[in-house]
């Protein structure tokens, strides 16, 4: 192994060593999600829950409609738009950069919730 | 012969508010006559025993057959609108016609578009139609539904005819809901709406017919039109304007000045009067009584500057 190559190994390690601890310090002092778990929006009873959710950059979101009706998940910026879920359907949108987000059900469009993307303070 | 225009003219027959209750507790079915100004509405089987009664001309309202949907509140929504269409053939007067106020499919698939079409067709009338937002979910919003049942309509699905001296409007609020929002019609179909009646005499009787209600019926599940009231403001000088609407699985009405509104009972499962329950879902009721919150509606023309008469119809009891 030639010096350059052990350096930069150990520059990935810090890295590594870096993003694996600062999210978790983050969740545990404002409940950002850590980026790389997925985050789950449950829809019941006609609405979407939690109503806002606060993820770091680059997490993915799960939406599960769990009504006996329809719904779907629209970007009010028309970044995303799921096809109408069905029961147990489910739909999923990586959220990469920062910023809010907010989202209605086309369907029954008093149905409104906000996604929002914030690096963890840190 | 009673006058069906005079409600005290016939003793036996309730008064409009008793009526209408009996129609909230009779469940399934609605009859709908237009006989003097306002509709008025009896339980179904009050129209099968007036078979004496003249009534020229009638139509029949059915609403939110969600053919496809199989959950809890009905396993078999397609069954239940087949027992429709089999009261909708031992109703005394033959309707002239049927309009379907939307939600004929419950996820807009071929299948149930076909399945609803085979069926509707065994009552031998012709069929008009306006979307509900469970018939504009394919892929490229609304074609299945257009391609079906758009013939000759403007945008999303919205058109207008005459029949016995009655000019009857379909229009569409279910398209391009605003986050937050109600039902929309749009700018367009309201110009449209416009210059429809502009020509017409204000002594010709006006149905109007919707899938989401016209008027705010409860606005925190979304069951309103949010610029329902251009569109009514529009026809207010009309002597005798019918609103019909479904959306809300459950017979709501009210009449405001000259404007009657009604909304009709699905065929397929029933909705949570408006609060009552944690959501508008579909609402769970014991078997044996599904059929007591399903129905139709049939409204007959008595006299032409009279009010409609509505008759609901539940499937059972
Ligand atoms: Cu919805």
């Amino acid at each position: 192994m030639t010096l350059a190559s052990a350096l930069i190994r150990a520059h990935i390690r810090e890295r590594l060593a870096a993003a694996l601890a600062l999210p978790i310090v983050a969740l545990a002092a404002s409940s950002i999600a850590m980026a790389g778990e997925p985050v789950t929006i449950r829809i019941d009873n006609f609405t979407f829950g939690p109503e806002t959710v606060t993820v770091a950059p680059g997490t993915k979101v799960i939406w599960i409609n769990g009504d006996d009706i329809p719904h779907t998940v629209v970007s009010q910026t028309k970044l995303f738009r799921s096809k109408a879920l069905d029961t147990d359907d489910r739909y999923t949108f990586t959220f990469d950069a920062p910023g809010e987000y907010p989202y209605f059900c086309s369907l029954h469009p008093h149905m409104t919730g906000k996604v929002v993307v914030k690096a963890p303070a840190g | 012969m009673h006058d069906p225009t005079d409600p005290n003219d016939d003793p036996t027959r309730p008064s409009r508010r008793g009526a209408l209750e009996c129609m909230v507790w009779a469940g399934t079915g609605l009859l709908w006559t237009l006989g003097g100004g306002l509709p008025r509405a009896v339980g179904l089987e009050r129209a099968l025993a007036a078979e004496a009664s003249p009534a020229p001309f009638s139509f029949l309202q059915i609403s939110d057959s969600h053919v496809g949907f199989n959950k809890p509140a009905n396993p078999d929504a397609l069954g239940t609108l087949r027992e429709a269409v089999e009261k909708i053939r031992t109703l005394p007067q033959k309707p002239s016609f049927i309009i379907h106020t939307g939600d004929i499919s419950h996820l807009s698939k071929d299948r149930e578009f076909d399945d609803a079409d085979q069926i509707l067709r065994e009552t031998g009338v012709p069929m008009f139609y306006v979307p509900g937002e469970h018939d504009l979910l394919d892929d490229e919003p609304g074609r299945a539904y257009l391609d079906r049942y758009g013939k000759g309509s403007r945008g999303a699905g919205w058109y207008s005819f005459d029949q016995n001296g009655v000019h009857f409007i379909g229009l569409v609020n279910v398209v391009d809901l605003k986050a937050g929002g109600l039902g929309n019609l749009g700018a367009e179909q309201l110009d449209w709406l416009e210059k429809d009646i502009a020509g017409l005499s204000s002594s010709k009787p006006i149905v109007v017919f919707a899938h989401i209600p016209l008027w705010t019926v409860y606005p925190e599940w979304g069951w309103g039109t949010q610029d329902g009231a251009r569109a009514l403001a529009l026809l207010k000088r009309f002597g005798s304007v019918t609103v019909l609407n479904g959306h809300i699985h459950q017979i709501i009405q009210k009449v405001e000045g000259t404007i009657a509104f009604h909304t009709a009972r699905s065929t397929a499962f029933p909705q949570p009067a408006p609060g009552s329950a944690p959501s508008p879902g579909p609402m769970k009721v014991p078997a044996g009584e599904l059929r007591q919150h399903l129905g139709i509606a049939s409204v007959s023309l008595v006299h032409g500057n009279e009010p409609l008469a509505v008759i609901d119809t539940p499937l059972a009891g």
